[in-house]
């Protein structure tokens, strides 16, 4: 398994520059990918764009949308975009798309929130035909376009996930709940008779001191405060120690999780190296 | 802070206590409609794990409650008049009128105000709390006040259920099968103290009708269960207790609490009492709450915190409690199993216990299980023509996975199968002609050489318009045949491995790319024209397939009898037919992809007439010593679509043909239909097509494990499982 490490995008407060110096620094540190969320009506950045400014400062690292909601863009823009993206940082980019749940972001940019399945569905069903004929470019790195994953817990997210894209893109909480969402991912795939096995990704968030613990807390009750008592929940699955950090990528690792990305829920700097310490103690290496 | 407790229940005055217990300034009032000493209901279960939890929780009470248990570790099921009896599973009882005088005194101790006679019918009455604790059943009025918050869901049972008592004096919890004139009657029946046990009875709806117990009153209802039962019963009464027939009402809720108010037990969830796990749950909640309100000082975090801990475990047995309901809703289905084999189904019948599981608490009754197994795989061996085996007596036997299967001159050394992924390993792409390739024949060696009983190729296309890719395998060329035997030739030399053959035509699903990177994308260029029922493409995007007409259907056919000649000549042992998934045979059996006003639409009879040809002319082509395997989609997973009975009733038909085997696979058919993913999703729908149709299954649906294909073989859920292969 490969561990990455999210942007503070979504967390309010966090100053450009900070964006920028985050992804150098992650980019020389033990991880694999820098991750970004999505958030319309929020104190956040568009995460296509902030890993834009990301491929410039950085060599190595995937960048990975955990995910962006798809329907909130015009598909043949979308595909423009992660072309683009793409091309700007020599194929390292992983599209993960989900339709989102909140509401408020699909009222604010005039799109029907009820259809949200049938137009992300139609939106994979579009994006990699566009890519592999050429009709959208600039020319794919890779043939066929970046990896697609997708995320979304219902019955028939698992088969649109299985049938139109590369793999799966889980949501957050404790190992046990990915393992329940990785098996559907997996019965999900070999049912459809695909080659090869589904790439799982999957996400936790940390904070590390007494301070930020409780800074961070705060964040994710606000930023999931639209998923009522959920939001509890999500805030209790916040990582505050490096014990916390070895058992949640252990856990994730037996999973089967082929990349686990953490998200910081303070905007300061030394978080990213304190967890950069932590992988580096763990014995972990970027891949 | 001020607490009133809504039910004076054995949930209520648990949380009462144990609060109390924590803060004992707090002002704890407990409000009871019923007088102090009424109560309804027998015995109480709880397994040791819940014991465990007593324990931690409250010593005194644990200790109480525990000198008053009947404990037991035997279950029994009396069916045919066999009893067959497995151990190993520590339940304990207490009436549950004696668990309330045990926890009331505590309360009474730590001094809790309980007010009994005190019935609430407005929640307006009652003011001056800092928390409502609902713990008022069923019927609560908080829930019913608060509903458009808590948002709660009541399904009721499709079955009729009486709770009874009786002084028989049981030492194992007890299920009894009775079939007389109206139906079928189950019991499930458990010791609930020392002198009396839990007793009841449940039929199905039409059964009760025709028992004319819609009508009969208390006194009556008992006397036709005491007659029904009169030799299991040996004499001994049966006694009511406010006993009504009543459906079970399953509540599920999506919020447990508003504001400063909170519901346990009942109250907020049920799962059906077959399980034994209500007063359990419900005191599992009190627990959780009290312990949450301990660790936080603010209600609302606290009240968030026992609804986060609780509602997923509540879930899971909820879960359990549906498969349990369903089970014995649907029980009729199992009557044709042997006594062994519908006991195993019956203890694993919630999901929640497997193979494993039984072995592990009683080895006795594991090495029982696969003596049967083992024994009946001989005889069916034994009452084959071909056989030269003498008729094992087992002393010791495998696990019934690796129990040989036997079909018409066949026998299968195992019950798990492989199946080959359908590269070609052709890497010049100039090659691709649907030849298998070196790549191919190396994995087919070694799933052969793997341990498994059959492996299965891909799907392969018999013509070349039948291909669902460019890449996709063929049988049918002479090219063809002599990969395949080269294949078949290698896998048999190494290994006592069956192979199987698997043919089909992609139908409308044809012409598009290779699947790694999505499905049933139309090709750019080089697309072949496309076949189906009726003229509908599967995709928004894909060609528009020609509707069949006489002349392609005879030339299709043909194209299978070849490709089964084929076959034959390459020495494959099995042929499967696949009209599933939504391909060309399957296309004419939904009524979603066959819109034809022909002889071959319409109703189901005549929607299963093309399949049904192609099968008998390629059953024709095959030798009657081979045995031939069909897959199918048993249910569309379309409202609309075909259902599992339209499946039932195709598999009957396939095996009056000649079919021995049945794949059961699912959805598939159009983009909307997707079963729900999960592993071994497809083993309902292999259950119901093996018990109602009669017929053998293999089911794959992501199986990894031997426990998994243990425990379907055992319960009689499949006759062959396919084990994924586990990527490491």
């Amino acid at each position: 398994m490969r561990v990455g490490v999210g942007l503070p995008t979504t967390v309010p407060g966090t100053g450009g520059s900070l964006v920028i110096e985050w992804a150098r620094i992650a980019d020389e540190g033990p991880f694999s990918s820098l991750g970004v969320l999505d958030r319309l009506v929020y104190d956040s950045y568009e995460p296509l764009l902030s890993l834009a400014a990301a491929a410039a400062v950085t060599q190595r690292v995937k960048l990975a949308t955990t995910i962006v909601i798809g329907p909130l863009r015009n598909t043949t823009v979308l595909a423009k975009l992660a072309a683009t993206l793409d091309a700007l940082s020599n194929g390292r980019l992983v599209l993960g798309l989900a339709v989102g749940a909140r509401k408020d972001d699909y009222e604010a940019a005039n799109v029907d929130y009820r259809t949200r399945g049938r137009q992300l569905t139609e939106q994979l069903a579009t994006l990699r035909t566009m890519w592999e004929d050429s009709a959208i470019g600039p020319k794919a790195i890779r043939p066929g376009g970046p990896e697609i994953v997708v995320g979304g817990l219902s019955d028939k997210g698992f088969a649109r996930m299985a049938r139109y894209t590369d793999g799966y893109v889980h949501g957050g909480g404790p190992p046990r709940a990915f393992a329940r969402a990785a098996d559907k991912a997996r019965a999900a795939w070999y049912d459809a008779g695909r080659p090869g096995k589904p790439q799982l990704w999957a996400q936790g968030y940390f904070a590390f001191g007494e301070e930020a613990a409780e800074a961070g807390t705060q964040y994710l009750k606000d930023y999931y405060a639209f998923t009522g008592p959920f939001a509890e929940r999500i805030a209790a699955g916040l990582l505050t120690t490096p014990q916390a950090i070895a058992q949640f990528i252990r856990g994730y690792e037996e999973a089967g999780c082929d990349e686990l990305v953490l998200f910081p829920t303070v905007p300061e700097i030394d978080q990213l190296n304190q967890l950069a310490d932590i992988l580096n103690g763990l014995g972990r290496r970027a891949v | 802070m001020k607490i009133t407790i809504l039910g004076a229940g054995p949930a209520g005055l648990y949380c009462g206590l144990l609060i109390k217990k924590a803060y004992p300034a707090y002002e704890i009032t407990i409000l009871e409609r019923n007088p102090r000493d009424v109560t309804y209901g027998w015995g109480v279960v709880f397994s040791d794990r819940t014991l465990a939890s007593f324990q931690r929780a409250d010593y005194k009470t644990y200790e109480e409650i525990s000198s008053h248990f009947v404990i037991w570790d035997a279950i029994d099921v009396h069916y045919r008049d066999e009893t067959i009896r497995c151990g190993g599973h520590i339940i304990a009882s207490i009436g549950r009128k004696q668990l309330l005088n045990i926890l009331q005194r505590r309360c009474d101790e730590l001094g809790i105000i309980l007010k009994f006679n005190s019935e609430v019918h407005e929640l307006a009455n009652i003011d001056g709390y800092d928390l409502l604790i609902a713990s008022d059943g069923i019927n609560s009025v908080v829930r019913k006040t608060y509903a458009s918050f808590l948002k709660p869901e009541t399904t009721q049972g499709k079955a009729k259920y009486i709770w009874l008592g009786t002084a028989k004096v049981l030492d194992a919890f007890t299920f009894i099968f009775r079939e007389n004139e109206h139906g079928l009657f189950q019991v499930h029946a458990y010791p609930s103290s020392g002198t009396t046990s839990t007793f009841i009875v449940e039929c199905d709806e039409q059964t009760w009708l025709r028992a004319g117990l819609d009508t009969a009153d208390e006194a009556t209802s008992i006397t036709y269960c005491e007659q029904l039962f009169a030799s299991d019963l040996a004499g001994a009464r049966l006694i009511s207790n406010n006993s009504k027939w009543i459906s079970f009402p399953t509540l599920k809720t999506k919020n447990w609490h508003h504001q400063n108010i909170v519901l346990l037990g009942d109250a907020i969830h049920t799962a059906h009492f077959s399980i034994g796990s209500g007063t359990k749950l419900a005191m599992e909640d009190a627990i959780a709450l009290a312990s949450a309100l301990e660790q936080h000082s603010d209600i609302e975090t606290a009240l968030n915190a026992y609804e986060i801990e609780r509602k997923p475990v509540v879930e899971i047995f909820q879960r359990a409690a549906q498969e349990s309901q369903t089970y014995f809703e649907t029980i009729k289905r199992y009557l044709k199993l042997d006594p062994m084999q519908f006991t195993f189904q019956l203890l694993t019948r919630s999901g929640r216990i497997s193979y494993d599981d039984l072995r592990l608490r009683d080895p006795r009754y594991g090495d029982s299980v696969d003596r049967w197994y083992a024994h009946k795989a001989s005889v069916e061996l034994q009452q084959s023509e071909h056989n030269t085996q003498p008729l094992m007596r087992h002393r010791i036997a495998p696990s019934p996975m690796f129990a040989p299967l036997h079909f018409r001159s066949l026998t299968i050394p195992n019950r798990v199968i492989a199946v080959a992924d359908g590269k070609t390993g052709n890497s010049d792409s100039q090659q691709q002609d649907g030849t298998p390739g070196d790549m191919y024949v190396k994995q087919t060696v070694n799933l052969a050489l793997s341990g498994v009983g059959l492996v299965m190729s891909a799907l392969t296309a018999v013509s070349s318009d039948g291909r669902i890719t460019p890449d996709s395998l063929g049988l049918y060329s002479a090219c063809h045949a002599t990969a395949w035997q080269r294949i078949v030739e290698a896998a048999h030399t190494g290994s006592s491995a069956k192979i199987g053959m698997q043919i089909g035509h992609a139908g409308r699903r044809g012409a598009t790319r290779p699947r790694d990177r999505g499905l049933d994308r139309p090709l750019r260029e080089g697309a072949w024209p496309l076949l189906s029922a009726s003229p509908i493409p599967y995709t928004p995007f894909s060609q528009i397939p020609q509707e069949m007409d006489a002349a392609d259907m005879e030339r299709v056919c043909d194209d299978f009898v070849q490709a089964t000649r084929k076959a034959l000549e390459v020495g494959f042992d099995l042929l499967q037919l696949h009209c599933a998934h939504g391909y060309l045979l399957a296309s004419f059996l939904s009524p979603l992809t066959n819109q034809r006003t022909d002889e071959y639409g319409g109703s189901l009879e005549q929607r299963m007439r093309f399949p049904l040809a192609v099968f008998d002319a390629v059953r024709a082509a095959w030798p009657t010593d081979k045995p031939i395997s069909v897959a199918i989609s048993a249910t569309d997973c379309v409202p609309g679509g075909s259902s599992i009975d339209d499946a039932v009733v195709f598999a009957t038909t396939l095996k009056a043909h000649g079919c021995d085997i049945i794949e059961v696979l699912a959805g598939q058919t159009t983009l909307e239909g997707e079963p729900p993913y999960g592993r071994g999703f497809l083993t309902p729908l292999s259950d119901r097509i093996r018990n109602e149709a009669g017929i053998a299954t293999i089911v794959g649906g992501y199986l990894t494990n031997s426990n998994e294909v243990n425990t379907i073989l055992a319960a009689g859920r499949a006759d062959l499982c396919i084990l994924e292969q586990l990527a490491t």
